[in-house]
């Protein structure tokens, strides 16, 4: 196992972490690690940290380390842990907190197939301004070499009725660009 | 009772059947709807894992068309809900937030118009009106409702009578003479839109949905949400499979299911499922 220096981090680290309880609303240092919300997550089967152990790191500074876990991005935001802390500590509010960061600054490629999915998605959302399903199928067919998993079920969608050939349109094409720019503008600066 | 109707992405494409049937019923019960004209996506899987003020704002801007409209907003899918209800919140409670968020649109919100979900709206009609709807009774239908997660948590945002345990769609199933079953994972995840980033971990999480509505005897899983729909009927042949599991298990959204009760013609929004939608009721 990987030694960690605790203080080192915390000196290194602490600084970061304070600001992620602040823009995110979610103060991690109540978290007095019973567990509840491991035992009940849907996903932990398949994480590689377990969601209170990602709150420990983040209490004792192990930024980097919560970086790289896909925990992260495998939390399904579902809220059943929240529902049932005692410290109402609102997990999925500082997951989706550490996704926007690890987002934004181009940190993803442990998660490729999230990486693919969340940019096909805001790339149809902001050329229509809804989501285009048949493109976003495509797209992550295509990237993310799924097209012999899935192929099964595309014909019989389409046949079904279940696929728009043509996209969907809003009749303002610019204003969810619009929207995202100015959202970037008011949060710019932040972690 | 007039309602401005949020259709979403979903509904007006893959789960067109939803719509269809929210549709029919609210004309059955004299609801009217207007859909809001150019209403914007929800932005839910994706866009609150790029930008928060961004993920409130997408679902503000619509629900302030609605105000605009002097309507509640009704969202049936349940993560357009969800979402909706995540913007309500903030700029009800959050003065600062709602600032920024109406900077972005560049409109206000009078916090006038409430965002509801199908179940909110259907437990406001009394409970005669809905059984004098029903021509066709689910006598002896055994029906599971699953309502997920975006439905009914976070609790403080959701508006449902019970997390662990909501029943307002099990009333509605007794209403249209069937018989809710009583089951455990009435609120387990079913992994959402990991269905497209990690498809294994969600046929799993299906697989289990499946096997213990089966274990409670159910006939058919009643839904509320167009990914739910897709995880555990659209996937239903990919668990069979991966699991060597035998599930024949209709999964019905439940306004498809009071269509059918009400005597609409559902056989256009049947024909959309993978799984063969056979209402087996007892003479
Ligand atoms: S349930 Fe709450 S208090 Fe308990 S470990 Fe999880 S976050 Fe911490
Ligand atoms: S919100 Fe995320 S961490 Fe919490 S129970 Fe759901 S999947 Fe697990």
């Amino acid at each position: 196992m990987k030694e960690v220096n605790l203080t080192e981090k915390w000196k290194q680290n602490g600084k970061i972490i304070e600001e992620l309880i602040e823009h995110s609303g979610v103060d991690i240092r109540n978290c007095y690690q019973c567990g509840k919300c491991s035992a009940g997550c849907p996903m932990a089967f398949v994480m590689d940290v377990s969601p209170n152990r990602i709150i420990r790191m983040l209490q004792l500074g192990m930024w980097e380390e919560v970086l790289q876990s896909r925990t992260p991005w495998i939390c399904a935001l579902c809220a059943t842990c929240y529902t049932r802390c005692p410290r109402d500590i609102d997990l999925p509010k500082l997951m989706d907190a550490v996704r926007v960061i690890t987002y934004n600054k181009n940190m993803v490629d442990h998660v490729k197939n999230e990486k693919i999915f969340h940019s096909s998605f805001m790339k149809w959302l902001y050329r229509y301004g809804r989501i285009y399903e048949l493109g976003l199928v495509l797209d992550l067919n295509l990237k993310t070499g799924n097209l012999f998993n899935d192929v099964e079920l595309g014909l019989p969608m389409v046949l079904k009725g279940r696929l728009d050939f043509l996209p969907p349109r809003i009749k303002n094409k610019d204003l969810i660009r619009r929207m995202a720019e100015r959202a970037r503008q008011i949060e710019g600066g932040q972690a | 009772m007039k309602l401005a109707y949020y259709p979403g992405c979903s509904l007006h494409s893959s789960s067109k059947g939803y719509s269809d049937s929210f549709v029919a019923v609210c004309k059955k019960l004299g609801i009217e709807l207007e859909e809001i004209p150019d209403w914007v996506c929800c932005g839910a899987s994706s866009a609150h894992s790029v930008s928060h003020l961004l993920s409130l704002a997408l679902p503000a801007h619509t629900l302030v068309q609605a105000e605009k409209m002097g309507l509640d907003m009704v969202a049936p899918c349940a993560a357009c809900y969800q979402r909706a209800k995540f913007a309500e919140y903030e700029m009800l409670n959050n003065p600062e937030m709602k600032a920024k968020i109406e900077q972005v649109i560049e409109m206000e919100y009078k916090g006038k118009s409430r965002v509801l979900s199908v179940l909110e709206v259907l437990s406001m009609i009394e409970e005669d009106k809905i059984k004098a709807a029903v021509t066709r009774p689910l006598t002896g239908v055994k029906v599971a409702c699953y309502y997920g997660c975006v439905l009914v948590r976070p609790p403080h945002i959701c508006n449902v009578d019970d997390p662990e345990n909501p029943t307002k769609m099990d009333r509605i199933v007794a209403l249209l003479g069937g018989e809710p079953v009583d089951w455990p994972y009435k609120t387990e995840c079913c992994g959402a839109s990991h269905i497209f980033t990690m498809k294994d971990a969600c046929l799993k999480l299906g697989r289990d949905i499946l096997q213990v509505a089966k274990d409670a005897g159910a006939d058919i899983i009643a839904v509320a949400c167009p990914l739910c729909h897709v995880n555990l009927d659209m996937r239903q042949t990919q668990i069979n499979k991966k699991f060597g599991t035998s599930f024949n298990i209709p999964v019905v959204y439940i306004t498809e299911l009071m269509a059918d009760a009400m005597g609409i013609d559902t056989s256009d929004m049947f024909r959309r499922h993978f799984v063969p939608v056979e209402i087996k009721r007892q003479a």
